[in-house]
Parts: structure tokens; C-alpha cells; sequence
């Protein structure tokens, strides 16, 4: 017999890494993703991807990819799949080259490599500033030759609602809903792999796509999933603020040697470029000066904090700084950094050749995510997590360049282990819970249809964005973090009356985004309450009460477990067999 | 300043079987604001400016920084990517409607899967023997991936087909995307093992002969691509393999 076909929900890098594999392995893969898999939130990626393959003579290696990358999350990842993405990196490159992603290259013809935030090497490959873009049209161009050839079939349009988990707890397929039908409908499946990004939208403004709300991990952690180490949320340091979303400015204009810097004297009225070198302060430069502009972006996020709202010192007052690129040259800027540069004068107005860019931190990345063990498998058997929704590879802080690796290197992973799983399951008992996991979606729909009440959903979202950003990113308090907390309560109340402006059946996007809210809500207590538990500052998790690492009581995963009063945590024992955690620290020549 | 506000007109249509109707909005402007933004000001206060509720504005939008191709409509009449279009650069009322070419699914949504069809039917891929290691990708040269990369930049917005007046069912033109595509794994060294096959598929009708060169893909091409130049280099090639399968017999 067959084996059973594997579902992949997502199709963004992680999704298609896993799609390939399966496909090439002999599987059959239904593919469900939101958007058509090439508008997938990996296109925003744009600085590079990782890999130690020392090509520029400087004695890079694997292992200190590795040890940047650990040192990087401040000890919180387990070290053993860590460092297996580390070795692998070099052979993942060199695949995405024979795929025809067009990376940069030397005069001689080889891949060229930059710098990039957290390391000393030049370890990162680049496509200009588009490489999440090339990287995943490479992968979905390899899919749809799958497709061609029947191995995938695509539900493109689809979202993804809920596992179905039989009475022995293991998963025999999903739930999903067809977002232009709007019917509900089951499919039956082996294995689920979830490959559904971050969770940006949870944080109202971020860099993240609209796509990204977090509502697939939020719905599977409340069937009884693991989340782990929900509380590590980076803010990226470079970000173009905006009225409906943060767009990135890539750490690779910094790794091609952009500056970032302040005027000295609080409130100077001049331009950027009239302020004469001498009235600059570039504050990353002389606060570290071996890593300078490229100190990992927790570090550097937090120094902008301080220059903007303790020394006041903010362009204009305002709370941004300047990142600037005015000091290299035209040709070299638009082959290296194009797309970045087109995106800030296509938003803002401002030449970046010219003037140097205004920018400010944003909500970028979930470090945290779904609990996996080393295959990438929940403690559901059969649901499978990878890329951004899973939790495995980052720690505490992410380093640049690092998560299309990872994306890549977790969906090779566990398509072929989700292959191999699916050839030893038990045969379906009944219909294993299709009728009733169906039952209950349908029962939610109809309520949500149905509901009169007051609220609007966008605006209960919008509340719960305000209240993220200000209690849960850069600097964090247990007052306002409890705050917080309640105020997510209030608001999953208040959820009870949303009203739907909108109540047709067909193409009804605010009542596929009413069913993300309540999911949202769910996953933001797990962000809040286990930043409230830990009580130390680590990575992206800074609490000025608690200024100091504390690996005695939180060197340890942070899991949290759905239960209907709101999360409950434990804690487990990091994997640290290869690298004593040391201090981390970029200030000091060490 | 408070109280400066932005005039839009939106076409909304509630399925391809009602009737389309226009409604008005009068929103509060904000420095920065984008047509997207504006979807989203509806959303959250789905009423015209004549006081009336309606219902949000069903539109594709993900990444709202123009590189994942979703939110192309037409905006004061000309095909554009929602997100990059900013209020202060456009007269108003700022008159919003759905993409002319392709099926209506909703208001501003339309149903762009024709494009992906169509780089399935010229196999826009490289022929890679697996996803084991097997060593490094072939050299390319920088002036090599100078060509290649502005190629690769296609977001499949289907804005130069919108405005292709080949592009028709009667013509069934694959249009100016489809074959950048073409011109882009033909150049790569792997890539243009199915060269023959690639410029096959465009020769027929709807390919490659349909273009009428009247330049308004190249125009209206978000992301600059140099579609005109790449159309006369793949016509060209596709000659050359007609007149090839011809002598060939």
C-alpha cells in the first residue's frame, strides 16, 4: 500500500524545503497555504543566508558558525540540532546555486559572501537585498515542476484551521477553510507538518506580512501542542516606521558598511548632511568597537532605545536615528543593496544614495515557537513544526541570516522523517475524528456568523497590537507585562460580542480574520505570562529589573500547555553538551 | 492638519454574479498613508461617506513593501501594486477598482492563476538531478548575474499584463512575464537544457508572436524589469527553433 500523503501547511522557504523533499523521496504532499506559496512572507527576507564555506581566506569555520550562532541566542538553543544546521549550510548554498538562485559573485565567478550582525566573518550569501525572494522562487519553481508531475498538489487560497487528532493523540490530517467558498472541509493526512511563519500581526505593526498572525500554532497549541519559549521576540534595530506596517532596512546595509549615528547636540534642525562628522556620535561604533555597526540586533535595538528615550537625543526629537549609506559609492550600493534602497525611496521619498535613511527599531522575528524535538515532531505525534512557527535554532536572539537557513534546514529534516513516520502508522480506526473535529469548526463558524454584538474585530486588533508593542519588545517590566495580560483577558471577552460587518459566504476575508483574532489573543498570553515568569535578562528578553543572565534558574526551554483558565508553564533542561555557556558580552575585545 | 481627510472611490462587487456599484469613503489622513492603509481604515469602520455601513473590502495584500506581488489593482485607472501607492502622490478622488483581465472573485480580487499556469507550460525551473549534496552550482560571472538577477525580480503581479492590449482570450497571450521567465532559465547554464522546449511552447498560438510591442508592460513594471528588450531577444530565439524543427523536418 501507499504511504499516506503528508500535509504541509505554508508555503513559504520551510514549507517548500519540505514539499521537495517528500516529493523527491517517492511521498505525495498536499501543500495548503493562505496566498499563492510565491507571495509567502519569505520573499521579505533580504540580507542573505549563513554558511561557514571560508571562501574569502579568513578561516571561518562550521563550528564557528556555531558557536556565533549559540553565543548569539545567549545559550538558550539546544546545541545539538544547532549545530547539525551548521555543518549542512555549506551543502544547502551550494544546492540553492545549482537551483539557479542568482547570488552575487566574485570577478572569478564564485559566490560572493558579507559581513553580517554577530560574527567577524564574512559567512553570509547574498542575492542583492532580495535574497529571500530568490531563494524562495528557486524552491517554488521546484515545486511546481513536482506539481507538474503530480507529487504536490497545491491548495493555494486555503487556511488552515485545525489538527485532527485521533483518540490514541495522534494527528490524521487538518482541518481547513477554502477562503473564497468559504467551505470547511477535512482532509485526511499521515502527517502535518506546519510551516506557518511568525507572528507579527500580534504586535499589530511589525515587519512580518499580514499573513503572519500566528493562528495555526495558536490553534494547535490549543489541542494540546507545546509552545515554546514564546517570550523571546526580537525587535530588529533598522525598520522604516509606517502607518500600516514596519518595513525592514536590512542588516546588510550595515554589513556593507553602513553607519548608524545621531547628532550630538539634542534637537539639531539641520539636515543629516550638514551635520559636520565631528558633531556625529556613532554610538554603536564607540560603545563596541570590535563588532561596531554589526553587533547582534537585540544589542543594537537596545542602544537605540537608549539614545532615543534616555539621552534624548532622537532626530529631531523623534524617536529615530539615522542609518547611512552616503559614504559608498553608487555602483557599489545598487548591486549590493538595491531592493532595500528602491524600498526606502519608494516609501518615504528620500534618496538613501543621498541623505542618509531615518530609522527606528521594529518588531521583527518569533524566536519561540512550536515545541520539536530534534526530527522537528511536536508531542503530537504527526504534527511536525518548522522554520519560524517552530522554536529550535535561534535561543534567545537570532543571528542575521541565519533564519533562511534554518527554514531550509528544518524542512529537510523532517519531510523525510514525516516520510518515514508515515510508513509505520496504524491503519485508520473509523474515521479518527474527522466528523467531530469538523463539527466543532463548523459549530465555531456558525457562532461567529451568527454573533450580534458591538465589536469590531480590526479594532479589538489593534488594541491588543498597542498593548504588545508597548509592554512586550524592547524593555519589559512584570507590572506592564501584567497589564498586559489582563488587558488581553479583556479583550478575549469583549471577543465574545464581535459583531461581522460582513456575514456572506463568499471571499469574506474580515471572518477568516475574526477566527485568526481569537487564536492571536490565545498565543499573546503565552508571550506575556512566560515574560513574566522569567526574571532575568536574556537575548531579545531584557528586563531592567532583572539586568543580569540567570542560568542557575533559567538556563531552561520555557513550554508552555493550553488549558481553559489561559497557559500553563514548565521548564526543561537546554541541550548545552558542546559549548559551556560564558558570559555574552560584544562591548569588550573579547 | 487634524482633520485633513482623503476622498476615495472604491468599485466593490459582492460576487462575479452581482452587480458592480461604487462607493465612497472619506478617511482620515495620516503622513506616510497608502492605498492599503486604506483598506485597512475601512475595515476597522466599514461606513461611506454618506454614513452608510458596508461591508470591509476584500483585496489581496500580504507584504505591503512591494516585493510579494499580491495587492495589484487599478488606482486612478492605471495597474499598481496597492501598497507602494501613497495618497499624497495621487489625485483624488483616488478612484480604486479590481485588475480588468482577469475573473473577479470579490471587489478589488481577482483570480491571477493564469500566470503560474503559464510557467508551468514553459517550464520555468532548473532541471536539478536531486537536493543531495552533489557540489557547487556552475561559475557565473558577475556580468552574467547582472543580466539574470533583474529577471529574477519578477513579484507576478500581472501588472504588464493588464496592460497588454494582446492580452486577451482572444489571443490567448502568455504575456511579457511569462516570458522573462523564459529568457531567464534559458541563461542559466542547467537551465537551458530545456531551452528547446521552452521557446516550443512560446512559438504556438498565444506565445510570443501575439506581442504587438506596444510598450506599456515595460512601463508599468513595478519592479523595472526590461521586458520589451527581453521579449526581442526571446522572439528571436524562437525563429531561430522554428526555423530549426522546420529544417529538421
Amino acid at each position: 500500500m501507499a504511504a499516506p500523503r503528508i500535509i504541509v501547511v505554508g508555503g513559504g522557504l520551510a514549507g517548500l524545503s519540505a514539499a521537495i523533499k517528500i516529493a523527491e523521496a517517492g511521498g505525495s504532499v498536499d501543500l495548503f497555504s493562505i496566498v499563492p506559496v510565491k507571495r509567502s512572507h519569505s520573499v521579505c527576507a533580504q540580507g542573505g543566508i549563513n554558511a561557514a564555506k571560508n571562501l574569502k581566506g579568513e578561516g571561518d569555520t562550521t563550528y564557528k558558525h556555531f558557536d556565533d550562532t549559540i553565543y548569539g541566542g545567549d545559550f538558550l538553543a539546544n546545541q545539538t540540532p544547532v549545530k547539525l544546521m551548521c555543518v549542512a549550510a555549506p551543502a544547502i548554498i551550494d544546492l540553492l546555486d545549482r537551483m539557479g538562485v542568482p547570488f552575487n559573485r566574485t570577478p572569478e565567478g564564485l559566490l560572493d559572501f558579507r559581513r553580517f550582525g554577530g560574527t567577524l566573518y564574512n559567512r553570509t550569501a547574498f542575492a542583492g537585498a532580495t535574497t529571500g525572494q530568490q531563494l524562495l522562487y528557486a524552491l517554488d519553481e521546484q515545486v511546481r515542476r513536482y506539481e507538474s508531475e503530480g507529487k504536490v498538489k497545491k491548495y493555494e487560497g486555503w487556511e488552515f484551521l485545525s489538527a485532527i487528532i485521533d483518540s490514541k493523540g495522534i494527528a490524521r490530517g487538518i482541518t481547513a477553510l477554502d477562503l473564497r467558498t468559504m467551505e470547511l472541509r477535512s482532509f485526511a493526512a499521515g502527517a502535518v507538518i506546519l510551516a506557518t511563519g511568525g507572528i507579527g500581526a500580534i504586535f499589530g505593526k511589525s515587519t512580518n506580512s499580514v499573513v503572519c498572525t500566528g493562528s495555526a500554532q495558536s490553534a494547535v497549541y490549543q489541542q494540546g501542542v507545546y509552545y515554546a519559549n514564546g517570550e523571546f521576540i526580537q525587535v530588529h534595530p533598522t525598520c522604516i516606521p509606517g502607518e500600516d506596517k514596519l518595513r525592514l532596512m536590512s542588516e546588510s546595509a550595515r554589513g556593507e558598511g553602513g553607519r548608524v549615528w545621531i547628532p550630538r547636540n539634542p534637537g539639531d534642525k539641520r539636515p543629516g548632511k550638514e551635520i559636520p562628522e565631528a558633531e556625529r556620535f556613532y554610538f554603536l561604533e564607540e560603545w563596541y568597537p570590535k563588532y561596531g555597526n554589526l553587533v547582534p540586533r537585540d544589542i543594537a535595538t537596545r542602544a537605540i532605545h537608549k539614545v532615543v528615550y534616555e539621552n534624548h537625543l532622537g532626530i529631531d526629537g523623534q524617536p529615530m536615528v539615522y542609518l547611512d549609506l552616503t559614504h559608498i559609492d553608487r555602483a557599489t550600493l545598487d548591486r549590493k543593496l538595491g531592493g532595500i534602497l528602491d524600498i526606502y525611496e519608494k516609501f518615504v521619498g528620500d534618496d538613501p544614495h543621498e541623505v542618509p535613511m531615518k530609522i527606528f527599531p521594529g518588531m521583527h522575528y518569533t524566536m519561540g515557537g512550536i515545541w520539536v524535538d530534534f526530527n522537528q515532531m511536536t508531542n503530537v505525534p504527526g504534527i511536525y513544526a518548522i522554520g519560524e512557527c517552530d522554536y529550535q535554532y535561534h535561543g534567545a536572539n537570532r543571528l542575521g541570516a541565519n533564519s533562511l537557513l534554518s527554514c531550509i534546514y528544518a524542512g529537510f529534516i523532517s519531510g523525510p522523517h514525516a516520510l518515514e513516520y508515515t510508513k509505520n502508522l496504524p491503519a485508520m480506526e473509523g474515521d479518527e475524528g474527522h466528523a467531530a473535529e469538523l463539527a466543532r469548526q463548523a459549530e465555531l463558524n456558525a457562532g461567529l456568523l451568527k454573533n450580534e454584538g458591538k465589536e469590531n474585530p480590526f479594532k479589538l486588533w489593534r488594541e491588543l497590537g498597542d498593548t504588545m508593542t508597548k509592554h512586550a519588545t524592547v524593555i519589559r517590566y512584570n507590572k506592564g507585562l501584567k497589564q498586559a495580560d489582563e488587558k488581553i483577558v479583556e479583550l478575549l471577552d469583549r471577543y465574545k460580542n464581535v459583531s461581522l460587518a460582513d456575514r456572506s459566504q463568499w471571499a469574506n476575508t474580515s471572518f477568516a480574520f475574526a477566527r485568526q483574532l481569537k487564536n492571536m489573543l490565545e498565543l499573546a498570553r503565552v508571550i506575556v505570562q512566560g515574560a513574566v515568569l522569567r526574571d532575568e535578562s536574556r537575548g531579545a528578553h531584557y528586563k531592567p529589573d532583572f539586568p543580569e543572565r540567570d542560568d542557575e534558574r533559567f538556563l531552561k526551554t520555557t513550554k508552555a500547555s493550553f488549558t481553559d483558565s489561559g497557559p500553563r508553564f514548565e521548564y526543561e533542561e537546554v541541550d548545552t553538551q558542546y559549548i559551556k555557556p560564558r558570559r555574552r558580552s560584544y562591548d569588550a575585545a573579547n | 492638519m487634524a482633520n485633513k481627510t482623503v476622498q476615495f472611490e472604491i468599485k466593490r462587487q459582492a460576487s462575479p454574479d452581482d452587480p458592480a456599484v461604487w462607493e465612497r469613503f472619506e478617511l482620515e489622513w495620516r503622513p506616510g498613508m497608502n492605498v492599503t492603509t486604506a483598506m485597512m481604515d475601512i475595515a476597522a469602520n466599514p461606513v461611506t461617506a454618506d454614513g452608510k455601513p458596508t461591508t470591509p473590502v476584500t483585496y489581496d495584500s500580504c507584504c505591503l513593501e512591494e516585493i510579494c506581488g499580491s495587492c495589484a489593482m487599478r488606482i486612478n485607472g492605471r495597474a499598481r501594486m496597492a501598497c507602494s501607492s501613497l495618497v499624497d502622490n495621487l489625485e483624488q478622488p483616488i478612484r480604486v477598482e479590481p485588475l480588468s483581465k482577469f475573473p473577479l472573485v470579490r471587489d478589488l480580487q481577482v483570480d491571477r492563476s493564469v500566470l503560474f499556469e503559464n510557467l508551468k507550460a514553459v517550464k520555468a525551473w532548473i532541471p536539478i538531478d536531486g537536493t543531495y549534496d552533489l557540489g557547487s552550482g556552475p561559475r557565473v560571472y558577475p556580468q552574467q548575474q547582472e543580466v539574470n538577477y533583474p529577471l529574477s525580480n519578477c513579484i507576478s503581479c500581472t501588472c504588464c499584463m493588464e496592460v497588454c492590449p494582446q492580452f486577451n482570450e482572444e489571443t490567448g497571450f502568455v504575456g511579457a512575464a511569462t516570458i522573462a521567465q523564459v529568457k531567464l532559465f534559458n541563461n542559466h547554464p542547467t537551465g537551458s537544457v530545456l531551452k528547446e522546449e521552452r521557446l516550443r511552447a512560446l512559438a504556438g498560438d498565444g506565445g510570443i508572436q501575439e506581442c504587438g510591442f506596444a510598450q506599456n508592460c515595460v512601463e508599468v513594471c513595478p519592479k523595472k524589469l526590461p521586458l520589451t528588450n527581453t521579449i526581442s531577444d526571446v522572439s528571436r530565439d524562437v525563429l531561430v527553433q522554428k526555423a530549426k524543427d522546420f529544417l529538421r523536418g
